[in-house]
Parts: C-alpha cells; structure tokens; sequence
C-alpha cells in the first residue's frame, strides 16, 4: 500500500512539474523577451505584471471553437496534438533532480535511450499534423519538421553518448553519481552541440524554419485552433523544460553543485533549468531565423563533425585516466 | 516498395513475437496457469499482430506507415516485457523515431492523399503473402530452433539489462558486431557515392543551385528526386511535387 501511494505521489508531482514549469516559461518569455525589446509585454492580466497573462490565454484558447478542416484526415488531425504532447510527460519521468533514487520520478536503468527515443517520438505529432491537415503550408512545414529531424537527431544521440562513456552508464541517476566538476570542461563542446540540436528538435528560433510564420504561416499548426492548438504550443514549452532539464542532468551535474548538494541538490538543478531556459528565449531574440539549407548544413557540417571529434576526446581522456 | 517491404518486415516480426512467446510460457509454472506478465505479452503480441496486418492491408498509405509505428511500438513492449530494456529503447529510437520519420518524409515528398488511394494495391500481392509466410516460418523456425530451452527469468534480475547485453555483445558477438559496422559504413559510402553522381550530371541541380538562384532550396531540389514512386507515370509529369500533393489531397476526397 505504501508503495502504491509512493507511486501516486511520484506520478502526481511530475503531473504537476509538467503542468506549471511550461507555463513558469512562458510567462518567463512574454517578459524577457518584452524587456529585451524595450517594451513591457503583458501589465494588466492578474494585477502585479501581467502574473496572470498565460492563465487569461488558457481560458481565451478553452473557448475558441475546435475547428477541423472538411478536407482533413479527421482522426489522425484530432490525435496529433496529443502524441506532440505526451512524450514529454514521459521524458520528465525519468529527468532525476536530486541526489539518490528518492529524487526521480521513476528509475530508468538505460535513461539516456529512454529518453532520447521518446523525446524522438513527439516529432511524429507534427508530421501528423502536418499532413493531416490537408494544407499545403501544413504540409510544408511537415516536410520541414521531417528534414531537420532527421539532421539533429544525429549529433544529439552522439553527444549523449559521449557523456555516457564518460560516465561508464547510460542510466540517468548513474551519470549524475559519477560526474566531477571537470567534466565541465572535458564535454562543453558536447554540452553545446546537445543544447543547439535540441533546440533544432524543438524547433525554437532560430531553427524554426518548420513553422516560420512569415512565409508558412505556422506549419503544422496552421490549420487548428482552440485547445489544440494550445497543446501544441505547450508542447513546445514543455520541451524546452524538458531540454533544458537534460542539458543540466547530462553536462551541467544537475544537483551537484559548489555548496549545499545534500539537502539543496533539487535547487541546482532547478536553477540550472532556469538559466538554460532563460537563453533559450535569449536566443530567440537575438538570432534571425536559419534558412533551409543553411539549418541543414550547420548539422551535417559542424554539430556532426564537432559531436565525432568529442566522442574521440572523451575515449582519448577516458583510456589515459585508467 | 520500401514501405511493403517494411510491413512485411513487421509482419514477420509479429509472427515471431508471438512464436517467442510459445517458449517461456510452458515454463515452471505450466502453459494454462500463466502469469500477468505473459498474459500481456500475449495481448500486446495479437494488438502488434493486428497492427502490422493492417500496415500491409490498408489502402492508406499514411494510415500504412502510422500503423507501422503501432507494430513497431508494440514490439518494443514485448521487448520490455522480456526485460531486455536497453533493445526496447532501441528499437523505439531507431524505428519509431527515424525509420518512420523517414518513410513519412518520403511519403509527403512524393505522394501522400487523403482517403484512399485506389492504385496502392501491388499485383505481387500473392508473391509477397508467399515470401512473409516464407520469412515467417523461418524465423519462427530459427527462433524456436536456437531458444527451445533457455528460459528468461522474470522475476530475478534482468537478463536484458544494458549491462548483460553491453557485456555478452562485446565479450561474445564482437566480430558479427563489427562485421555489421563495416556492412553500414559500406552502405554509408555507397549513399555518398550515388548523391555525387546525381550532382554531377547536367540538368539536375545540386542542393545547394537552389540557394544560388535565390529560390527556396529544399522545394524545387524536390521536383528534380521523386523519392521511390516515379510521379511520371502517374501523370503528374514533372511538376512539382509539393504542388501537386496538395492538389492531389483535394482531388482524393
């Protein structure tokens, strides 16, 4: 019984994590992004600085009317917005966000595949979108979606496995028992090839060719509306959470931290988060949008061949050490 | 076809699914007193069976390659009921994650209506029903064969676990291991090899032609590689492929 209710308890505040840390980064980036452009963004929704803007958009979203296109694919259309959403839930399942087995929301022993694989599985709701949708910019933007895939995943599984052999384990929890500050050093080019592939997995700027508004209008997405579209973009936020939570866990020591790991572990790696996060919307900003073929040639180029010559080093270091 | 040859993959795959099943199940406690554990495998075994039947039967050609990912899905729970963790992660990665990423991409790029398409049926229908039955016999017959008496304990610890198969793969399967590696390295050079001539011969511009002339590259390098289907003998002639697919989506329904 008791392990019934550890279980329901685990499951509830994942639930919970997945809920509110997406919208915490969305109202993070309604601000940053306001004041790094030199305006306010939301002021009125709840009173103090626009707290509320994102719950005022939720209820704006509920009430809109969900719209399927009469020539669309209707159930694959409808199932989209959920197979977009869902993998998420299960990555943060297993992101351990403290030191020992009590900090995680379920153990995985080959953590690193897991959760790569599923993260893998989110894109196919954009392709079913994409096509569902019978739109040409949809479809457009499915192919997009498919092409930079197909080049990001590549350099993200190779620089995830860099820091597995590291670590000697592809469990989530082991890599983070085994990690000593200088790894720092050792992976940042890993580090950074992970997070910009990512970020193209995410599709966030500047990577979002697949639903570049100014030319597709929104991709996949054009087509919906009302609360499906809301999943889609919770999706999106999700899945910076989530990348930025496994940036910190794979290459940044997640709870490790100069002082306070035993009881204040948990804050390192929420702070770790947040920092990443906040320059994921920095990016944003900052950089214009990559063109098709500039998006594809900086993967198969420079994130592939950087992501090779890591492997190398962390082999290299690996076998002096021992 | 690659997508048929896919599905009958997974067809096969199915087939074997279940034929493995047959192994563990008389085991300590009998074939009629089975666990829970064997009894899920045994229904994801049949909803896997269901999928990839449908994968090779359905007149959908998306419907097709997203029933695909039921099949394949449904593998990798068999694998997990197995124990083997790190193999189901894999399999999910690997084939859900790129394989049918790919074959979506494909499809979208050359051909991909709504509703049905009345020419997606193969005249070798009996010729591939004959090489699945094939395949699956001999799998079933291999696998039955080389597994009749090892039993995978489910309860003690995992004998799939990625330590048990890092471990039996690199102490005991090395050179079958790295003879596969050199067979992919072969095809990845070969890959190579095929995209340099296309771009050197005249008429077909390269990737990056596209960009010179100031167009969007990635939709008019499209028109110049139908991928698989040839878009000529359906009629659509040489034009766009993105064009058209729409417009075939329209004309479908």
């Amino acid at each position: 019984m008791n392990d019934a209710l550890d279980v329901t308890l685990r499951l509830l505040i994942v639930f919970v994590v997945f809920l509110t840390f997406p919208l915490l980064v969305g109202q993070t980036e309604h601000k940053v992004m306001a004041h790094m452009q030199g305006r306010l963004g939301p002021m009125y929704a709840g009173g103090f600085h626009g707290w509320a803007q994102l719950v005022a958009d939720g209820v704006k979203f509920a009430q809109k009317e969900d719209v399927v296109p009469a020539g669309a694919d209707r159930r694959i259309f409808q199932l989209a917005p959920a197979v977009a959403l869902l993998p998420y839930l299960l990555v943060l399942l297993a992101i351990p966000i403290g030191p020992g087995e009590g900090a995680v929301g379920e153990v995985v022993d080959a953590g690193i595949f897991f959760v790569l694989a599923v993260m893998g599985v989110g894109v196919l709701g954009s392709l079913m979108a994409g096509w569902a949708s019978a739109n040409k910019f949809s479809l457009l933007g499915g192919l997009r979606t498919a092409a930079q895939l197909l080049a990001y995943e590549l350099p993200m599984l190779l620089t995830a496995a860099s820091v597995a052999m590291a670590a000697g384990t592809v469990s989530l929890v082991g890599i983070l028992d085994a990690f000593e500050w200088w790894w720092l050093p050792w992976q940042i080019v890993g580090a950074i090839v992970f997070f910009v592939a990512g970020l193209a997995e995410l599709q966030r700027p500047p990577f979002d060719m697949p639903v570049a508004d100014s030319e597709i209008i929104f991709g996949a997405y054009t087509e919906y509306t009302g609360l499906r579209f809301a999943l889609f973009l919770l999706a999106e936020y999700a899945g910076i959470v989530v990348l930025c939570g496994l940036t910190a866990v794979l290459f940044l020591g997640g709870w490790h931290g100069p002082w306070g790991a035993d009881g204040l572990g948990w804050v390192w790696t929420l702070l770790k988060t947040a920092v990443l996060a906040f320059i994921v919307i920095w990016l944003r900003v900052t950089y214009p949008r990559l063109r098709e073929d500039q998006l594809q040639k900086l993967s198969w180029t420079l994130l592939v061949p950087l992501s090779l010559a890591q492997i190398a080093l962390t082999g290299i270091v690996k076998v002096v050490i021992q | 076809m690659s997508l048929a040859a896919a599905a009958v993959t997974a067809h096969a795959a199915g087939t074997h699914a279940l034929a493995a099943h047959a192994a563990p199940s008389n085991g300590s406690h009998g074939f009629l007193s089975p666990t829970g554990v064997e009894i899920t495998f045994l229904l994801v075994g049949l909803v896997t069976f269901g999928a990839a039947l449908v994968t090779v039967t359905t007149r959908q050609l998306v419907h097709a390659a997203l029933w695909l990912v039921v099949a394949l899905g449904g593998l990798a729970v068999e694998y997990l009921l197995l124990t083997a963790e790190f193999i189901a992660w894999v399999q999910v990665l690997i084939y859900v994650g790129s394989v049918v990423v790919l074959l979506l991409f494909g499809l979208m790029l050359t051909r991909a209506p709504i509703g049905r398409s009345p020419d997606a049926d193969s005249g070798n229908r009996w010729a591939a029903l004959a090489v699945a039955a094939v395949a699956a016999v001999t799998l079933v017959w291999v696998v039955v064969d080389a597994f009749r008496t090892t039993w995978i304990d489910l309860d003690g610890p995992a004998a799939g676990s990625t330590e048990a198969t890092g471990e039996s793969l690199f102490q005991n399967w090395v050179l079958p291991f790295e003879g596969l590696s050199v067979l992919l390295l072969a095809a990845l050079v070969g890959a190579i090899v095929l995209s340099r001539k296309a771009k050197a011969e005249p008429g077909s511009p390269s990737v990056n032609s596209g960009a010179a002339t100031g167009s969007s590259p990635s939709v008019p390098d499209s028109r110049n590689h139908p991928i698989g289907r040839n878009g000529a003998s359906e009629g659509t002639g040489s034009g766009a492929s993105e064009g058209t697919t729409p417009a075939e989506q329209e004309g479908a329904r």
